[in-house]
């Protein structure tokens, strides 16, 4: 047997390693070294300039800004996504009609999950279509229409929604928002139904009512998911790159007007592809990966609690 | 993970008895005449705001399926049209625009990277799952550690890397990409699953003689076919909705090279033109047809969809 197994191993593991170092692990090493250079992607010919590019960021108005907004995202996105989520699964599984002894989800909560997990499997470019028809910046639009049959706006003055310099960001944060509350309320109610039943007997035996039970109980178990989905949340919101190019005016990526959308990936791929500044996007890129880094430590590191075991 | 979600289930969380009467009872003890007033208003406020919510989701892609039957005219005026006539010409329009050419690429790619990804991700999980060697943390660690970063960090020296091998604008290029990066998810997913299965039947097929190979490919892969489903769904939903790889490595190189575009780009692609050309129902019929087969993956596998893309989240 033992002088079979590693000719075994080496076989089913080589090539998989091999494609796997070459396209994912090599580019990502790579990008710190190229971070350090004045790269300038077609010729070979580069210099070691040190960290000149780092600092040349700090001093870029215009990465300044789409940093911010990256931010800005940072925090609102996973505290609506969440606590909409929340509220949600809380409805799904809680707010039904009491029977005897207890409580019970609602009647269709199934059908809720299905609707509601809905946009999760439909492709980044699928809400960009939708959403340029949605938001379009006249009375064709389908929020300016409902806000036109509702009286709200008039017909002749409808809203800019993606020209507007204010409202650009949170459109787009609207759509993530939009597309992500079904996943985490799917996830939360997966993580509701994997506490152990003996645990809300007890409450409802000590008197507990509803609200009580969900605040006590519920929600301390459920920490470990909303921490996860915290981070896994903070990972889109450094993203945006697919929703700020495809539905913002500018030239080479969006992020207009005037970058009032500019996200720190649509500066890095204008620097990569159409300012040939390949270096200086590399530093970008490992800037966007310590924010990422710094924001999940973080968050596991503040919200870290004592586990509670079941 | 696995479990499905039910009403029943939902039912159960809060910790019903089921001795003092099911759901259907007309039975009531006294305390639950107490709550009763409370609960059916909480209920109606329940229902209210999911209903809500239900409807922000659907009625956007029903008005667009609408928009799709609409003409231009009708789709410029007013947000509260109605389709004159209903045919099928926008869809055809689509079609020939480009959406037909773009949807056989991305089977094309996907005919080949899905069947890639499983085969080398189990190949992985299972030899790092089943024997122990010097090294197999470290590997475990180098799969499963290139999932948190954002493709961002890699896509410069990526496009460079590509580029080099002249495999830019190509299928073989992206194929190997796509397996390349849903390597992560697929091996950390099925490692956990060979972990849980038994090892006496392994045992049994080793004694009876059955080479290692033999017996992954005939013993283990079989049993592991739950979790390749799992898996595979994911990978067919993520890689068919795959939007910054082909942007990044699907550009035309001079203007006599082929479109390669994938569905979702070529989408966005004509998205973007529409200013020039103008034809909203044809953009908005491509968006019907990239979105139907989701739909129906989606609908029919929609428990394993849901476990395994939560499953991803929960590692």
């Amino acid at each position: 047997m033992q002088h079979r197994k590693y000719p075994f191993i080496v076989g089913f593991l080589i090539v998989p390693l091999v494609l796997y170092i070459t396209f994912v692990i090599w580019p990502y090493l790579q990008t710190f070294g190229y971070s350090l250079t004045n790269w300038t992607g077609e010729s070979q010919n580069f210099k070691f300039i040190g960290l000149d590019n780092y600092t040349a960021l700090f001093h870029d108005s215009v990465f300044r800004t789409a940093l911010w907004h990256n931010i800005l995202l940072l925090i609102f996105l996973p505290v609506i996504t969440i606590l909409l989520a929340l509220f949600f699964a809380f409805m799904v599984n809680v707010g039904g009609r009491s029977t005897a002894g207890g409580v019970q989800g609602v009647r269709g909560a199934g059908i809720y999950k299905v609707v509601y997990f809905f946009p999760q499997v439909l492709s980044v470019a699928i809400l960009i279509v939708l959403f340029g028809a949605v938001y379009r910046s006249d009375s064709a639009g389908l929020l300016n229409g409902i806000l036109v049959k509702l009286h709200l706006e008039d017909a002749n003055n409808p809203i800019e929604w993606l020209n507007d310099p204010n409202l650009v960001l949170w459109c787009l944060l609207a759509i993530q928002v939009w597309a992500g509350v079904g996943f985490y309320l799917v996830l939360f109610s997966a993580a509701m139904q994997s506490i152990p039943k003996d645990i809300y007997e007890a409450a409802l035996l000590d008197g507990a009512g509803r609200g009580q039970t969900f605040f006590k109980v519920t929600l301390p178990l459920l920490w470990d998911s909303v921490q996860t989905s915290w981070v896994y949340i903070s990972i889109f919101a450094m993203d945006f790159f697919a929703l700020v190019s495809g539905l913002t005016p500018g030239t080479g990526y969006g992020g207009g007007p005037d970058h009032h959308s500019e996200v720190m990936a649509t500066y890095l791929m204008r620097n990569f592809l159409s300012f040939g500044k390949s270096g200086y996007a590399c530093a970008q890129g490992v800037i966007i990966m310590l924010v990422t880094l710094i924001v999940s430590a973080v968050t596991l590191r503040v919200s870290r609690r004592d586990r509670i075991e079941f | 993970m696995t479990s499905p979600i039910t009403e029943a289930q939902s039912g159960g969380l809060l910790g019903q008895v089921p001795a003092q009467g099911g759901p259907g009872s007309k039975r009531r003890s006294p305390e639950e005449a107490g709550d009763g007033a409370g609960g059916r208003v909480l209920n109606v406020f329940s229902h209210g705001f999911l209903a809500i919510w239900a409807i922000m989701i659907v009625v956007p892609l029903l008005w667009i399926i609408l928009g799709a039957f609409k003409n231009n005219a009708e789709i410029g005026s007013s947000a509260w049209s109605w389709p004159s006539h209903w045919s099928f010409g926008a869809f055809s329009r689509a079609w020939d625009k480009g959406i037909g050419d773009f949807f056989l690429n991305t089977v094309i790619v996907m005919v080949f990277s899905v069947p890639l990804t499983m085969l080398f991700g189990s190949m992985v999980a299972y030899v790092l799952a089943r024997y122990e060697f010097p090294g197999n943390r470290f590997i475990y660690y180098l799969f499963v550690g290139g999932a948190m970063f954002p493709y961002f960090l890699a896509l410069v020296p990526l496009f460079f890397m590509v580029k080099n091998l002249g495999m830019l604008n190509t299928y073989q290029g992206l194929i190997l990409v796509y397996v390349a990066y849903s390597l992560p998810f697929t091996t950390f997913f099925m490692h956990s699953f060979f972990k849980t299965l038994p090892t006496a039947i392994h045992e049994a097929a080793v004694l009876d003689g059955a080479s290692h190979t033999r017996t992954f490919f005939q013993v283990m892969m079989p049993m592991a076919k739950p979790g390749l489903l799992s898996v595979g769904i994911f990978n067919v939903l993520g890689q068919w909705n795959q939007y910054i790889l082909p942007v990044t490595l699907m550009q035309q190189q001079s203007s006599t090279d082929k479109d390669h575009s994938m569905l979702a780009q070529g989408l966005v692609n004509l998205a973007l033109s529409q200013g020039y050309s103008g034809d909203y129902p044809a953009l908005f019929a491509g968006m019907v047809i990239a979105m139907l087969p989701v739909l129906v993956v989606y609908l029919s596998f929609q428990r394993q969809v849901q476990a395994g893309l939560t499953a991803g989240t929960l590692k």
